[in-house]
């Protein structure tokens, strides 16, 4: 890639050039890969460090909730959650967004107003992907103009493995036609592409089709968001950037449970894409119980002790 | 700016003496003379160490000799294993405070010594405990040397220790161990552990000191095996002093590794492994992989990589447990280190180095870069020993074999490549013990470590390893 080739989707029309752009890409060595993460993982980050950490850990935070028992009762909860994380403490930073069915994005949208809290919602057949793209379409457009502000689309997973790059391609650039100004994330679905060269690929094909942000899982397939597989989609927006001069941001999401576990996705992006990735514009952690992990470890750094699980609430 | 606060493991689990004696027949001993070990990072004393005399080395030949003859060859395979696993297990239960001594006396970072020394220290007893009662499975009618003495470098002071010992008592040996003078406080940590572990005296024996010291050990008369690793140069002359006598001899010296790396390789993981070819360790290591030999093609882009990655290195205190790069081990490495490096200047070749602050005290060398290395500048050529890069170009896997194979040493080399026939064809071609494929630097006790021409002879590590403790 050391040559000055400029990437866009101007010079990447057809499906054999888009093959073989990707397929050029420089592969990933799985035992390499898996030994930096674990490296990295063994960061010590202790007192200011961690206090730091913790409070860009919950501005970072896309709460979630995706069960077909959701109701607008629990998402308005969700919001409240989200908007004030800690009632009693009024320097706990709000989350950067909650993510949604899209039939709910109204109802969020009503709870948050004024908040500053960004209401995402998953669309295109959330989470298989698998419905006619007229379908995703529809989902995408009732969700935009709900009110959302983002859009965590997902691939289609089958046509990616069978090769068919093109059809990915022209799907996420439609959807990103009907998003607008409103940000879209694409969901690779990690777990489904299962080696690292396919998450590196169709991390590349996410970015040239138009994403503004690339994310590992819908949470529905296990594994979901690993820490090796967001080193290589953190390499593919650091390369990415340097190469076309645009940014995307990452979110791995599922998975993560622990303040220790958020920490260790912080460390691995300050010391992968860098410092410029390290703020809620550039990277999101979708997940939903850690919030209260992170508020606990919070007040335990602030007061000395550690409160138990019902000082917290559970939404 | 999310800055890592300061994280430094606690001192408090090690306890270091204001003087160490000799461990000879199961007791410390103060000798005549004694010399200071200080900490790397902060010039500071940490103690004083009896130096070995002549007659020293004579009471501890003794005391193996004794030992031999009564206990240790006449003792069954098995009950030999049951001291060797249970040594295994005190180093897993005292780790911790090895891995801090270790740090503080060697200067390298504690993540190293907790995560890769130690593990491998422990997996190096168990693996040689479990041959010790099959060792006819290696060889037929496997007898001991006898007293074997052995002497360890400053690098990896009680991995190296580890090498020596467990493979020589597993076949029934004895030994005399001297480890560096920079370097001896593991050594006595372990002495300790003997005693713990109830090994029949004289089994063991530690003797500190210095070259002179190492020197009565290998030409004394009743040692049966000499084991050394080191450098070439003392390499050389032990070769001589051994030569015409019935000593076993085996040794472990220089290497400047070459690191290869294809057009088509994994260059994420490819950056990784230069990083930890040259910088594990602060490059004290023979076979760091000190020559990167890049395919043309990409060597632009790979250097970009690398160079951003160098800048994310972590330089300082060792007990910090976010430090990637320690201390250099002392002021004689030091001056070597910068030596080479700045006649690598003259030489014409571009030096490098991240922006990186170094503190006032102590010994430290930021890691450093060279391009437009020629094959026939000296940093090339000569083991430096340090954290310091020397990058070659080559254009064919052809050129790339003969630059890899155009040096006196032949200890360790790494190909990057995602095309398995490439590994293997490199492979086949390379003169050099070990040839890492798409890693490097990585240590397992199951699989043999040695080296080719200049990098010393006999093999250690894995069932070749016994061979060199058995007749």
């Amino acid at each position: 890639m050391g040559d000055a080739v400029s990437v866009s989707t101007e010079t990447l029309t057809g499906a054999a050039e888009l093959r073989r752009f990707l397929h050029g890409l420089p592969g990933v060595d799985q035992v390499g890969a898996e030994e930096r993460a674990a490296r990295l993982a063994t960061r010590s980050i202790k007192t200011s460090a961690k206090a730091y950490a913790i409070d860009l850990a919950i501005s970072m935070v896309d709460l979630t909730t995706l069960e077909g028992a959701d109701t607008p009762g629990k998402v308005r909860a969700l919001c409240a959650k989200a908007a004030h994380p800690d009632p009693a403490d009024a320097s706990v930073p709000k989350v950067a967004a909650i993510c949604v069915y899209s039939d709910l994005v109204a109802e969020a949208v009503r709870a948050l107003e004024g908040t500053g809290v960004g209401v995402a919602s998953v669309a295109t057949a959330f989470p298989s992907g698998r419905a006619p793209l007229e379908a995703k379409l529809a989902d995408t457009r009732r969700a935009v103009a709900d009110g959302a502000s983002e859009i965590d689309m997902v691939i289609d997973r089958g046509a990616f493995l069978s090769g068919d790059f093109q059809k990915v391609f022209e799907e996420i650039a439609a959807i990103k036609a009907e998003c607008g100004e409103v940000h879209l994330k694409v969901i690779l679905e990690t777990g489904e592409l299962v080696t690292y060269d396919n998450v590196r690929r169709a991390s590349w094909l996410a970015m040239l089709a138009g994403a503004d942000f690339i994310k590992t899982s819908t949470g529905k397939v296990s594994p979901a968001a690993t820490l090796p597989v967001t080193l290589v989609m953190l390499e593919a927006v650091r390369d990415f950037r340097a190469r076309t001069g645009r940014q995307v941001g990452v979110k791995p999401a599922g998975g993560i449970r622990t303040t220790k576990d958020a920490i260790k996705y912080l460390v691995l992006v300050n010391e992968t894409a860098g410092p410029d990735w390290l703020s809620p514009e550039w990277f999101r952690l979708g997940a939903s119980s850690v919030l209260n992990d992170l508020l606990m470890q919070r007040r335990k750094l602030t007061t000395g002790v550690y409160a138990g699980p019902d000082y917290f609430t559970l939404d | 700016m999310f800055e890592y606060a300061p994280a430094p493991e606690s001192r408090d689990i090690v306890d270091i003496k204001p003087s160490y004696g000799l461990f000879i027949d199961g007791e410390f001993a103060d000798a005549e003379h004694s010399f200071k070990t200080v900490n790397p990072a902060t010039e500071e004393v940490l103690a004083e160490v009896s130096e070995a005399g002549a007659a020293d080395v004579d009471r501890a030949v003794a005391a193996a000799r004794r030992a031999y003859d009564m206990v240790w060859s006449k003792m069954a395979g098995g009950e030999r294993a049951k001291y060797l696993f249970r040594i295994a297990r005190l180093i897993q239960e005292r780790s911790r405070e090895l891995a801090v001594l270790e740090s503080i006396d060697n200067g390298k970072p504690i993540r190293e010594s907790r995560d890769v020394d130690l593990p491998l220290v422990a997996a190096h007893f168990f693996y040689y405990a479990g041959w010790a009662d099959k060792l006819e499975y290696a060889v037929a009618d496997p007898r001991p040397l006898g007293v074997a003495g052995q002497v360890i470098p400053w690098n990896f002071p009680l991995l190296m220790l580890a090498w020596k010992i467990a493979p020589a008592l597993a076949c029934g040996n004895t030994v005399v161990l001297k480890p560096a003078e920079t370097t001896p406080l593991t050594a006595l940590a372990f002495a300790d552990i003997c005693r713990q572990a109830d090994l029949p005296p004289g089994v063991v024996n530690i003797i500190t000191g210095a070259g002179q010291t190492g020197r009565a050990l290998v030409e004394h008369d009743g040692v049966d095996k000499v084991a050394f690793t080191g450098s070439t140069d003392v390499g050389r002359q032990i070769a001589r002093s051994v030569a015409g006598t019935p000593k076993r001899l085996t040794l472990e010296l220089g290497g400047k590794a070459a690191n290869v790396v294809f057009d088509d390789a994994p260059l994420d993981q490819a950056v990784e492994g230069i990083v930890n070819g040259i910088f594990f360790n602060q490059g004290h290591v023979c076979c760091a992989g000190s020559r990167l030999l890049v395919q043309e093609s990409i060597a632009e882009e790979l250097l970009d990589r690398l160079k951003t990655r160098m800048a994310t290195l972590r330089v300082g205190d060792p007990l910090d447990k976010n430090t990637d790069i320690g201390a250099i081990n002392s002021a004689a490495q030091l001056n070597k280190i910068r030596m080479l490096s700045d006649i690598g200047e003259q030489e014409g070749a571009t030096r490098w180095s991240p922006p990186c602050e170094l503190p006032d005290r102590g010994f430290w060398f930021a890691p450093t870069l060279f391009t437009d290395v020629a094959q026939s500048h000296r940093i090339a050529q000569d083991e430096i020993f340090g954290p310091v890069l020397s990058v070659l170009t080559f254009r064919t896997p052809q050129e790339a074999v003969e630059k890899a194979n155009n040096t006196p040493y032949g200890l360790s080399a790494g190909v990057w490549t995602d095309k398995g026939s490439r590994i293997l064809w490199m492979a086949q071609r390379l003169r050099a013990g070990v040839v890492w494929a798409n890693t490097f630097n990585k240590f397992d006790p199951a699989s043999p470590f040695g080296g080719y021409k200049e990098s010393g002879f006999g093999r250690e590590g894995g069932r070749h390893g016994l061979e060199a403790y058995l007749r």
